[in-house]
């Protein structure tokens, strides 16, 4: 993955270059967090509905191993195989071992942010197996050989004409047909005999339920039923965090689930899941993969309430403005940056300083996750342990000595200003990225602490202030009325 | 009852007119403030970076600083939340902590702690209000919009109460401007198109100056005006609720 060696600075710029489609995706995403705006506000239980999912994944979190052990029995009375995969290797090693006993060499795949996490496609295709994405946007990246760039919506990133030259490209679509019904009915059809075809599928999971043993699959194209139900072969894929104690706490989730995601009240389909059809396979998959880790961080635990709605993704003026592809990670927004170190914090250290800890996402989270402090704390650790470039560490550290006293920093202070006043191309150039695109503050007017020094006393006695300088608004008299 | 002023680094070296008004307007409503002049900053630049256990010196200095006064005032809402969710002391943690729930963003010390209601103040312009993120979702000065909350604004509150102002209505009132620390250098590219989008908002609403309750924001917003040479003015709350014309 070349990408992966430049940051999200640098793949955010580049994305940023094309301005009009930035406006445009910034445009579409915030058309989202609005429709989900008058979703949540169409609830009044809505902030008590957040309250009660938080705590029910608080009390799976804290209670992970007896609720995996519940499921996992009951599953297995209902008569699915579980399979337990501590990896990314080992969950894929499992779905080909499951395909090759059955001598299956094409599968189809709806929608699973863990199998795209585990590299499942590239790890089946280099052993011979056929995969297919069928959820529309996920078949779209894959066509393009693209990863997704946003959890719920994998192409939001792509302009409908760009969709079109890769129908064109791929499936022999006419050339400059861009209308989106028309190459929906395009991919449908295509898509259809795939289905048939197959006689294997594989879904994600929602939501796995302990007490019974099923778990819910939330679709809006059907596309994970129709893969499921013509299948011989069912496996499904679910991280451990997925589970829920009772049936009663699904009405919870799903009510909050679509509302958060694109402002629906609830996916098309939320199709459950408990047993196979005479004759069928069933194989669930529980992946650990990194969770069990983040569970041990006190810090970063809350992470794993997550329920993959994408609403921080949607909300995040970063992401809007900079596209999911710049995270360069699976899980890309506010919570993959908070997720991807806890995977390998040397390759995504750029990632929880990827935001301006603005606190948007934190607050429509569903499940009250508290990301920006998490983005906080990540920089902390990364620190710490010592994945901050050098030269910000120099920097940081002469900013942290200069404020750490008085007299350096009244000397700095004003030797900056004198600098901004007298030399301003020293810090007007193209090697401070401030001035690129900004003007500098006028440091013409003297500190305060120097006009305190003058002034403040007098003031305080009731005479009038020297007039050193010249604010920008006249300081007139005001009167408090009670 | 005596306030101390915290004026924020890039405050006393870039903004000392908002500090005037911040001054002017507290002893105007009859407060006894004093600024303690050994104050540098709060610490949040480098915290914010990662590198929290750097700012040891920066918190005793505020202790040393602020730590005998009835109320701490400042005119920017994310240093005053950078002290309220981390200041601590090794020597002693109970003044650390007592010092965090008595320090106050200046819009919020007006509203909660002098209960001002009303102020003879004039500004006749149109005003757009940026809310500074840390302002809002971090002290709650406003209701977000994220949130199925009643909606409140102390600083709206404050401006309704200035004659002649006009507050517009932006379309994305509580859109974030992209400043974020040192965010604005090591992101530059998403930086600036964060707050040349928040300008727009403010422009197309036909506004004649922004304001905020954070000159870290408007510092940002003010570098983009300038170099687009626009006639939008930045100017801070305090400038505006200290005006007579």
């Amino acid at each position: 993955m070349e990408k992966a060696l430049k940051d999200h600075a640098a793949l955010a710029e580049e994305f940023i270059k094309d301005e009009e489609r930035v406006d445009w995706h910034d445009g579409a995403l915030w058309w989202i967090r609005q429709k989900r705006d008058i979703a949540a506000k169409n609830i009044p239980e809505w902030e008590a509905l957040r309250e009660a999912a938080s705590q029910i994944k608080n009390n799976v979190l804290s209670n992970l191993h007896d609720y995996l052990l519940e499921f996992e029995a009951n599953a297995q009375k209902n008569g699915i195989t579980v399979h337990w995969a501590a990896d990314a290797e080992e969950h894929n090693a499992i779905v080909y071992s499951i395909l090759k006993a059955k001598d299956i060499n094409q599968l189809v795949k709806s929608k699973s942010m863990l199998t795209e996490e585990c590299h499942l496609n590239e790890y089946l295709i280099e052993r011979g197996v056929d995969v297919i994405n069928s959820d529309l946007g996920e078949y779209i990246q894959q066509l393009d050989n693209e990863p997704p760039s946003h959890i719920v919506l994998p192409c939001i990133h792509k302009r409908k004409e760009e969709i079109g030259a890769i129908f064109h490209e791929h499936l022999g679509t006419e050339k400059g047909v861009s209308d989106p019904t028309t190459l929906t009915r395009f991919a449908r059809r295509h898509l259809r005999n795939v289905f048939v075809t197959r006689r294997a599928a594989l879904t994600g999971v929602n939501f796995a339920v302990a007490e019974t043993g099923e778990y819910v699959v939330c679709t809006n194209e059907g596309n994970a039923d129709m893969g499921a139900h013509l299948s011989e072969v069912q496996i499904s894929s679910m991280g451990i965090e997925k589970i829920i104690p009772k049936k009663k706490h699904l009405g919870v989730f799903l009510r909050l689930l679509a509302r958060s995601a694109t402002g629906q009240p609830i996916t098309i389909y939320s199709s459950h899941f408990r047993k196979p059809r005479p004759g069928q396979e069933m194989h669930l998959i529980l992946v650990d993969y990194g969770r069990s880790r983040q569970l041990g961080r006190p810090d970063f635990r809350d992470s794993l309430k997550c329920i993959r709605c994408g609403a921080c993704m949607n909300t995040c003026p970063v992401y809007r403005k900079s596209g999911g592809l710049s995270y360069h990670n699976t899980i890309s927004g506010p919570i993959g940056a908070i997720l991807a170190p806890n995977l390998d914090m040397r390759k995504h250290a750029d990632l929880p300083f990827a935001s301006t800890l603005c606190g948007s996402c934190s607050n429509v989270c569903p499940v009250k996750i508290n990301i920006h402090e998490q983005l906080y704390k990540w920089r902390q650790v990364i620190v710490q342990e010592g994945y901050a470039a050098n030269t910000k560490v120099m920097g940081i550290k002469a900013m942290a000595w200069t404020l750490s006293s008085p007299a350096s920093y009244a000397r700095i202070g004003k030797a900056g200003r004198w600098v901004l006043n007298n030399i301003p191309f020293a810090v007007n150039n193209k090697f401070n990225p401030w001035y690129k695109q900004r003007e500098m503050p006028d440091g013409s007017k003297g500190s305060f602490g120097e006009w305190y020094a003058k002034n403040g006393r007098n003031e305080e006695e009731g005479k009038q202030p020297e007039t050193t300088q010249t604010p920008d608004v006249p300081l007139t008299d005001m009167h408090h009325e009670r | 009852m005596t306030i101390g002023l915290f004026i924020p680094c890039y405050v006393n070296q870039f903004y000392p007119q908002a500090a005037i008004a911040t001054l002017q307007l507290l002893r105007k409503l009859g407060v006894d403030v004093v600024y303690p002049p050994k104050q540098t900053c709060c610490g949040q630049p480098m915290a914010n970076s990662g590198f929290e256990h750097l700012t040891q010196e920066c918190n005793d200095l505020f202790v040393e600083n602020f730590s005998r006064f009835d109320y701490i005032v400042a005119p920017s809402a994310s240093c005053v939340l950078h002290i309220k969710d981390h200041l601590h002391s090794a020597d002693d943690p109970a003044l650390a902590d007592s010092i965090r729930t008595k320090t106050y963003e200046l819009v919020e010390f007006l509203t909660d702690v002098l209960q001002v209601d009303t102020l003879k103040a004039t500004f006749p312009h149109k005003v757009g209000l940026h809310q500074s993120c840390h302002g809002l979702r971090g002290l709650h000065l406003a209701q977000m919009s994220e949130l199925n909350a009643a909606p409140f604004s102390k600083p709206v509150r404050l401006l309704n109460m200035v004659e002649g102002l006009e507050l517009v209505d932006l379309d994305r009132p509580d859109d974030c401007c992209g400043f974020g620390g040192t965010f604005c250098v090591a992101e530059e590219a998403v930086s600036v198109k964060m707050g040349k989008d928040r300008v727009q908002d403010h422009q197309r609403s036909g506004a004649d100056y922004i304001t905020s309750v954070d000159l870290s924001c408007l510092m940002h917003l003010e570098g983009i005006l300038q170099r687009n040479r626009s006639g939008l003015k930045a100017l801070h709350i305090a400038e505006i609720l200290n005006a007579t014309h």
